[in-house]
């Protein structure tokens, strides 16, 4: 029984989104099922602490590190976890790696799966009709409404998140990187170069 | 047999539209005041993502196409609210009167109030997260390099209508393994409360010349997730 409903109980609710979710949020604490300081915990963890800093170091450290870079593709969660990026959205992670016969974009054609722990919430375009409809069909295009343009002879291969795994892109190490440390790496390392609609930051250039 | 939120390859969407990377991560505060009751709600544990995420998928078409990001999920959350008899729809109903709550006469309390999400607890619950994966006694079929076809017709065979994963643009194309990922809860029979009937689930590489009349490179692929009950044997 696949449960369509003519009485839609959104409708119930006021039609303005910010006082729909003030009303459910009313409703349900005075019945004690939600703590509204638990909603501010929420929103404070992904407003403010999880985010795409955390696979930016992920990133920076398989640059830095052939051992790691060949443990995390091989098998990244035991990895994630010891690194504290475990968690909601992300308990299942594959990383791909970019090279130059190949790039690596990630969709979710369905809904908006994305690795919450290591890039936190997605962001609006990716959550968007276009993106969802287009990044599969037409990839190519789609970079290029992001300035990424690839060469010829580089093929894309699209991961349309279908199941509760969850992809993170391995974008290539900018070329004038050599001999930065870890840290400066993670500046390097672009919310999109992970999820493979750009590519790594190029260092500055020495003053 | 298809639904709107089954959008992968459609036409006429327009250009992407790219937020810069220090965009606020809730462009409004109401974005992430929903993201936040909506994962309190989900704590209770009245329904599990396969459900949650089929709430929104059958948001009528007209209503999944007006509606924002956020508003499906607000509508998703009140569907299942009062679909698992969390609360009555006159519940929802008496929330447009203007009442802020303040001043309400006491409610009895809950029968589910003891498994509100506490702010103390928020921090482990999102590190706990919810894995998918869980032994099965389905035996693994295929291996990397095996060539395999979705099936077709699509959609769902345990429910009609009912909730799938597999995008209706793979539909009886071919395709080949590239990574075995274990064995994983199905959600086209978990999203209606019919066990979890875990199952294989693979990596499955199609090439973009058998899913795109017009393909944008002969290199190019789509990989998707697919369970070995969505696949037949080349």
């Amino acid at each position: 029984m696949p449960h369509d409903h003519c009485d839609h109980p959104h409708s119930l609710l006021p039609p303005d989104p910010a006082l729909r979710v003030k009303a459910l949020e009313t409703i349900l604490t005075r019945k004690g099922l939600i703590d509204p300081a638990a909603l501010d915990e929420i929103i404070d963890t992904y407003q403010n602490r999880i985010g795409p800093a955390n696979g930016a170091r992920v990133v920076a450290r398989a640059w830095s590190d052939p051992a790691f870079k060949a443990d995390l593709l091989a098998d990244a969660d035991p990895l994630l976890a010891d690194l504290g990026f475990y968690g909601r959205q992300g308990e299942h992670v594959v990383v791909v790696e970019n090279t130059p016969a190949q790039h690596n974009m990630v969709v979710c054609t369905l809904c908006s799966c994305y690795p919450w722990p290591l890039l936190g919430i997605p962001p609006g375009w990716y959550k968007s009709d276009a993106y969802r409809a287009r990044a599969v069909r037409e990839p190519r295009k789609v970079l290029a409404e992001f300035g990424v343009s690839l060469p010829q002879d580089t093929s894309v291969r699209v991961w349309d998140s279908t199941a509760e795994v969850r992809y993170l892109v391995l974008p290539m190490r900018p070329e004038g990187s050599d001999g930065m440390s870890e840290d400066e790496l993670t500046a390097l390392v672009s919310r999109d170069s992970m999820i493979g609609t750009g590519l790594a930051r190029k260092p500055e250039a020495p003053a | 047999m298809t639904r709107m939120h089954d959008m992968g390859g459609r036409f006429g969407d327009g250009p992407v539209r790219p937020d810069a990377e220090d965009a606020p991560v809730f462009a409004e505060d109401w974005h992430g005041r929903a993201l936040a009751v909506t994962l309190a709600a989900g704590a209770l544990g009245q329904w599990n993502i396969d459900t949650s995420r089929h709430a929104r998928e059958r948001l009528a078409p007209k209503d999944y196409a007006r509606f924002s990001y956020y508003e499906k999920w607000l509508a998703g959350l009140a569907t299942l609210l009062v679909e698992k008899q969390v609360l009555r729809a006159e519940d929802l109903a008496q929330t447009s009167d203007g009442g802020d709550g303040t001043g309400a006469a006491a409610v009895a309390p809950h029968p589910l109030a003891a498994r509100a999400l506490k702010a103390a607890d928020v921090a482990a619950a999102l590190a706990k997260g919810g894995p998918a994966d869980r032994p099965s006694e389905v035996a693994i079929a295929y291996a990397p390099g095996d060539a395999v076809r979705c099936r077709r017709p699509g959609g769902n065979r345990l429910v009609d209508g009912g909730h799938t994963r597999l995008p209706s643009y793979a539909v009886g194309a071919l395709g080949r393994i590239v990574r075995v990922h274990g064995t994983h809860v199905l959600p086209d029979s978990a999203a209606h409360g019919l066990g979890e009937a875990p199952e294989p689930l693979y990596a499955v590489a199609f090439a973009a010349s058998e899913l795109w009349s017009a393909p944008e490179h002969p290199g190019d692929e789509v990989v998707l997730d697919l369970w070995q009950s969505y696949l037949e044997p080349v």
